[in-house]
């Protein structure tokens, strides 16, 4: 089968078959990461725009490797950089970059919605780097691909998803991607943080405790608490956050005896984990970094459309 | 077999093609001496595999095979629409100093070879590259020609050329479709 949307704004707009390729084409992107030559003709001549009005150091990064992987020219924008400070509007600025002809707008924005307006007005294509509360795709489906290289499958994990689940894009995106897998979530935070009707999301269940999620689970995937946002007005203190939602050896028993500890970082050090956790065996946090370049690799050649005439 | 098929090689045809190919090989190269075949998936990474046995019967010695996805090096990608699934590249060796057979089953427009090629290179620095194709057809687009073939077919562009394998990735025959 093949990918027939010019844009990747989220993980809710795929079908299963679409994030399976997704995830068979990353697999196989990997092997060119482990080559002396890291390189690879596929979008020569390709322009990425990486338009940035949150900070991020992991995903852009990440989005400007596997562009430059893949033989594209891509180029940096931030806030602090952008007519955004001058008052322009998206709209724009997106049409003035429009006009320098890019392929590719790679955008991460705080408003939820903000790609789907675009998406709708701009010839390019564009893929979601995280937007707001809503989704954060390539995280979704890297955690994805982290999860199968273990377990070799997604149907039927138990996963659980402890903290913010209400203003996490990473929580959404996995519950989207997961849940049409055939994994099982369970969903555990503080009752400010839980969604109302997160259990219509599809096969999700929310838990009175985190003991309850991460019993008996193949995966337990901690939250960042957002102490530049909302973490300072719906926590009581850090010191009880993480006594009640923190992920420590005693409480980790209580999943799968090999059970992966997953995170989007960049870790609040004990408060979501323990550092004993963070760096121990069953971390897999730095198999996600490792699996993210592959990822978007993927996610961009798929954007990036091409009638190929089989020789 | 429907109408306008015909066999251009068949089981026997086919063995006896691939035979001579791996003779010829080991007469140009003197041997197997740091020789390694890289076949193009898919149909090429079957071929390898066939050539390599017969290498190490006549020879007694093994011969490495990798295989070589082309897709990312492709020159034809266009517009918005599906892209072609991504295939695994698997060289588990150097290619330094080696001296490297490509193989593929039919060889066309020579632009695959191109893009093989290219993947080669970026894994290493072979010694040299040959090409083994069990079927050229004819109409090259760019420079290239084969040094072992199996069976030259000259065709139309409307033709197609399918060389069948089994279900243990064998090759059966091989059929021209008019």
């Amino acid at each position: 089968m093949g990918f027939k949307h010019k844009d990747i704004i989220a993980l809710r707009d795929l079908t299963k078959e679409e994030i399976l390729l997704l995830l068979d084409t990353a697999e196989n992107m990997r092997e060119i990461n482990s080559r002396d030559i890291k390189k690879v003709p596929t979008l020569r001549g390709k322009t990425i725009i990486n338009l940035f009005y949150e900070a991020s150091t992991r995903t852009r990064t990440s989005f400007e490797i596997a562009a430059k992987r893949l033989s594209a020219d891509a180029v940096n924008i931030s806030p602090s950089t952008s007519s955004a400070t001058k008052g322009e509007t998206l709209l724009d600025t997106a049409k003035n970059l429009m006009a320098m002809k890019p392929d590719i707008i790679v955008m991460r924005h705080a408003i939820s919605g903000a790609h789907y307006f675009l998406a709708k007005r701009l010839p390019c294509s564009i893929i979601n780097a995280g937007d707001g509360a809503h989704e954060h795709p390539s995280q979704g489906l890297l955690d994805m691909l982290t999860m199968r290289d273990r377990f070799g499958k997604l149907d039927g994990l138990k996963v659980a998803i402890v903290g913010d689940v209400t203003h996490s894009r990473v929580a959404r995106s996995n519950i989207q991607g997961l849940t049409k897998m055939g994994s099982q979530v369970f969903l555990a935070g503080p009752p400010t943080m839980i969604p109302t009707g997160a259990e219509k999301l599809g096969n999700v269940t929310v838990c009175n405790s985190m003991n309850e999620a991460i019993d008996g689970a193949d995966v337990v995937m901690m939250l960042r608490i957002q102490l530049e946002r909302q973490g300072k007005t719906l926590l009581p203190t850090l010191k009880e956050y993480s006594r009640y939602y923190g992920l420590n050896p005693e409480n980790l028993k209580l999943a799968k005896k090999d059970a992966m500890v997953m995170h989007p970082g960049p870790i609040n050090r004990g408060v979501e984990l323990s550092s004993y956790v963070a760096d121990g065996d069953q971390s897999h946090v730095m198999k996600q970094v490792e699996n993210g370049v592959a990822v978007r690799m993927a996610m961009l050649y798929h954007v990036s459309g091409g009638e190929l005439t089989a020789e | 077999m429907g109408d306008g098929t015909t066999v251009i090689l068949d089981e026997n045809g086919t063995k006896r093609a691939l035979t001579r190919i791996a003779h010829e090989i080991l007469e140009r190269n003197k041997g197997v001496s740091d020789l390694v075949l890289v076949g193009i998936r898919t149909g090429g990474v079957h071929i390898a595999r066939e050539l390599a046995l017969r290498l190490e019967e006549i020879e007694g010695e093994s011969v490495a095979v990798g295989e070589v996805d082309i897709t990312l090096y492709r020159d034809d990608i266009k517009g918005h629409a599906s892209h072609l699934p991504v295939g695994k590249t698997d060289i588990p060796f150097s290619l330094e100093g080696k001296k490297v057979v490509l193989v593929d089953d039919v060889l066309y427009t020579g632009r695959t070879i191109r893009a093989a090629m290219d993947a080669v290179m970026d894994h290493g620095r072979p010694d040299s590259i040959q090409l083994a194709v069990l079927i050229d057809r004819g109409h090259r687009e760019l420079p290239i020609r084969a040094d072992f073939v199996g069976r030259n077919v000259p065709t139309s562009q409307k033709e197609i050329i399918q060389v069948q394998f089994n279900d243990e990735s064998r090759p059966v025959d091989v059929l021209l479709q008019k």
